[in-house]
């Protein structure tokens, strides 16, 4: 890149108590380029952002701007230097006029009143810049999500013309997700914006999870993985197949070279009857209509990127959110779930991907969160006696192996893995005939893993069916004996049996099309 | 009532209000020689202490409602109001019909049950926040109460009815059983029922006791209707008490007293555990200071000051926050 430099990360370190977040991490950014930055949860792209922009300190390392070594302190001094950010959460203030967000801090006027004439044109001025022509005095709730995106980089690029501030016209954009909530349309809009802004000299930092979004905006990517820097090249010779694995960390030989591993019981679970069967399911802006079958005694794994609708259909699938399109028969009988109460009365589970969130009541003892959804199953007259909660809990914190465990401690004191183990005891106690298993694996160290990937083995021999998602394909491929692929919010393909690996999984991830 | 495992902390939660009541009363030592004499007369008990008790109860039982309405993430500002409209009803089926006992006690009681299922539907089906919908029935309930009674008070003469407010068993005033009763009740059907386990849960994480199946917004639905009940006992009793059901002042303010007494007795605004009695405790606690302010003959004008003071004293004496405080700027001197 050399002269047409814009930005230069060199030699980037970032630890956190226990974590090495980034590892020696070169990122170069040219004049008007759109460089996006893909990585796994974890991999270390926001940490880089946050480094860039002054959020944090980076550790080691130099960045350079335009050739002249930087120190961003804070976010308002990486501003001043021309690194503007557009998060994911936009940021704005909904019930403000669109005028007010954009020159928010910096109306025009005097030092008591503000120009409101002066604010409105300026602020129509500012959006005619990038093509939007609306009413700036409209509340900015009043306008779609992709318009309050565009208005969100409007503000990025304005840089007040009144010198008070030493800013420095914008220099850098860096997008984080700017596209997950937008619908195709309103994403080529926006990408027409990001093009005429990079053949105006910007350099542009995209990050997204959508593969072909990335293609269709980029023109180098670099992918990081555990904190470190996989790769960057120019995206027309980056191949799909190529990307994906080195997000997901395997060389693409051993890719190919991974055969199926332990799926003998696949053949009798084949024989197992339907438990569950979904003819076009699906709800607008979630999940396009799926088809999807679930035997006894199979785990069926779903895999896809982030993104990708794998939490949509588990959603769907568990009554958290109504499907518009299609419908769902347990047992042969067709069913309406319409809410998880619903879903839980007909045998489901779900462990949710959200543990803090939507999984512990982390005030309540162990012992109560594991009873919790046997509880709600018996409904409040039956209450569970002291003892058989007792018994319960030392039941399943024996047979999960979690160690070291009071079961009336509060259940906020566990570590994420006990934690874990610990909503699957919930829903092993309330002994559903389909558990819905979201991401179990995630932020848990690598015994925790195996135990959880042991028990779903156990439970499905026992006659249990399992869904199961993963960012970590390998698991997927691993235990699953049907996989279903996901991709942009629809079904891509479905692997049986013999078919499931990890290669045909990642071809479908990245192609859309079935290998053969 | 609690299981044993549990019992330690749970004792360990009433501490402070204890502690408070106790100092309370002690000071009442210092202050009022006599407020521990009881005598007994016609077999029946008499003193400053059984004073407390009897005179407590409308808070007491409002406080008891409350405190599971508060431990839902909620509050019941229509207590007040739905006393009055009880007390109202109970007069009216004295004085314009030949209804018996059973149904002078019964018809008020399920008007304030209705009541309290009114707020849970505001709040739970509506979607407003407690406080509003709460204050639509304290403001309108108060209303309703005054065009049933048509402005006036209502005054009346029933021996079987005066007896709940004015009558004795066991040697002591009806009033303390009928709490003692609803203590139980409570007690039972939040813990010898789910119903606790669920409250707690669905207070602590909605989104992840929703998706556990607990049924969210039923149990909410039961604590405001089990609130709206309380309140109708307290009013029976406050009519009962003076003969007369008047709409304008029968349980003025009793909402105030009874969050307090939820507050003082250790459950939090702010979520968390639970606790009926450290809410008896509660209760106690404001009750002896009135009695206390009373008995001593403080002037009038004074009164209100005087039993804000004593409150303010008690919450700070129990705040952990203070406590914290004070601990820390002792280790650097």
């Amino acid at each position: 890149m050399g002269e047409n430099a814009l930005l230069e990360l060199r030699g980037i370190c970032k630890s956190f108590p226990g974590v090495c977040a980034l590892n020696n991490v070169d990122f170069t950014l040219a004049r008007g380029e759109i460089h996006a930055l893909l990585g796994q949860n974890g991999a270390g792209k926001s940490t880089l952002i946050k480094v860039l922009t002054g959020v944090c300190r980076r550790d080691a390392g130099v960045i350079l701007l335009d050739g002249q070594p930087i120190h961003p302190r804070s976010p308002r001094h990486a501003e001043e230097l021309g690194i503007r950010t557009v998060y994911q959460e936009i940021g704005l203030v909904p019930h403000l006029s669109v005028a007010e967000n954009l020159l928010l801090g910096h109306q025009p006027g005097n030092r008591l009143w503000i120009n409101w004439k002066q604010t409105h044109r300026r602020a129509a001025q500012l959006l005619r810049e990038i093509d939007l022509d609306i009413d700036v005095r409209l509340p900015l709730a009043h306008f779609p999500v992709a318009v309050q995106q565009m208005i969100a980089i409007s503000r990025a690029l304005y840089t007040p013309a009144d010198g008070q501030l030493s800013r420095r016209p914008t220099r850098v954009l860096v997008l984080d997700e700017p596209t997950s909530s937008l619908a195709p349309a309103e994403v080529e809009r926006l990408f027409a914006i990001l093009r005429q802004l990079r053949d105006r000299g910007l350099g542009i930092i995209f990050i997204s999870h959508f593969v072909e979004q990335v293609y269709a905006i980029s023109d180098r990517i670099t992918v990081l993985r555990n904190g470190q820097r996989v790769v960057t090249a120019p995206a027309a010779s980056l191949g799909r197949v190529e990307l994906l694995a080195h997000m997901l960390g395997h060389e693409l030989a051993s890719v190919q070279a991974v055969e199926p591993t332990a799926r003998g019981a696949s053949a009798d679970a084949q024989a197992g009857p339907v438990l569950v069967r979904a003819r076009g399911l699906g709800r607008r802006g979630a999940l396009a209509p799926t088809n999807l079958e679930i035997r006894r005694g199979e785990v069926v794994g779903l895999a896809g990127l982030l993104g990708s609708g794998r939490t949509e259909l588990a959603r769907l699938l568990f009554g958290i959110d109504r499907a518009d399109t299609g419908s769902l028969e347990i047992d042969g009988q067709p069913v309406r779930l319409g809410s998880p109460r619903q879903a839980i009365a007909r045998g489901l589970g779900l462990c949710p991907e959200d543990r803090q969130a939507e999984g512990m009541i982390p005030n309540l003892s162990v012992r109560e969160n594991v009873v919790l959804a046997l509880q709600a199953r018996r409904g409040w007259w039956r209450r569970l006696p002291g003892r058989r909660q007792r018994e319960l809990a030392a039941r399943f914190i024996d047979a999960l192996r979690i160690a070291n465990v009071d079961p009336d401690k509060r259940a906020s004191e566990l570590s994420g893995g006990n934690q874990q183990k610990i909503l699957l005891a919930r829903w092993l106690a309330a002994d559903p005939r389909l558990l819905i298993l979201d991401e179990p694996t995630r932020g848990i160290d690598v015994g925790a893993k195996a135990e959880i990937e042991r028990l779903i083995q156990q439970l499905c021999r026992q006659g249990l069916a399992v869904l199961f998602t993963s960012c970590a394909l390998e698991e997927v491929a691993r235990n699953a004996h049907r996989v279903l692929v996901l991709r942009e919010r629809r079904k891509v393909g479905e692997l049986t049996g013999p078919q499931v690996s990890l290669s045909a999984i990642l071809h479908l991830i990245a192609t859309g099309v079935e290998c053969d | 009532m609690i299981s044993a495992s549990c019992a330690a902390p749970a004792l360990r939660r009433l501490f402070w209000p204890a502690l408070a009541l106790v100092c309370v009363l002690l000071s009442n030592l210092l202050f009022a020689p006599g407020f521990f004499r009881i005598e007994i007369r016609d077999g029946h008990l008499y003193g400053s202490l059984i004073d407390v008790l009897n005179r407590g109860t409308p808070v007491l039982l409002a406080g008891l409602g409350m405190t599971l309405v508060i431990a839902t993430a909620g509050v019941d500002l229509s207590v007040g109001a739905v006393a009055a409209i009880a007390g109202t009803v109970a007069a009216l089926l004295i004085t314009r019909t030949e209804a018996g006992l059973l149904t002078i006690v019964t018809v008020p009681l399920c008007v304030a049950l209705l009541a309290g299922l009114c707020n849970g539907l505001l709040v739970v089906g509506a979607g407003l926040q407690p406080i509003v919908a709460t204050l639509v029935l304290m403001v309108a309930g108060r209303g309703v109460a005054q065009l049933l009674g048509r402005g006036q008070i209502i005054t009346f003469e029933h021996a079987g009815f005066e007896t709940i407010g004015g009558g004795y068993l066991a040697g002591l005033p009806c009033t303390v059983s009928i709490v003692a009763a609803a203590y139980v009740l409570a007690g039972l059907l939040t813990r010898r029922t789910a119903l606790g386990l669920f409250i707690e849960s669905a207070r602590d994480s909605p989104t992840a006791s929703y998706y556990a199946g607990v049924p969210v917004g039923a149990v909410k639905l039961f604590a405001y209707a089990f609130s709206g009940f309380c309140a109708g006992l307290a009013g029976l009793i406050v009519a009962s008490d003076i003969k007369a059901a008047d709409a304008n002042n029968a349980g003025l303010y009793l909402e105030l007293d009874a969050i307090l007494a939820v507050v003082i007795g250790g459950t939090a605004l702010t979520g968390g555990r639970f606790s009926l009695s450290g809410t008896v405790l509660g209760a106690l606690i404001i009750q002896t200071v009135t009695t206390t302010i009373l008995t001593r003959g403080v002037p009038v004008e004074y009164t209100l000051v005087v039993k804000a003071l004593a409150v303010l004293g008690v919450c700070l004496l129990q705040s952990a926050g203070l406590r914290r405080r004070l601990r820390g700027s002792a280790v650097p001197q």
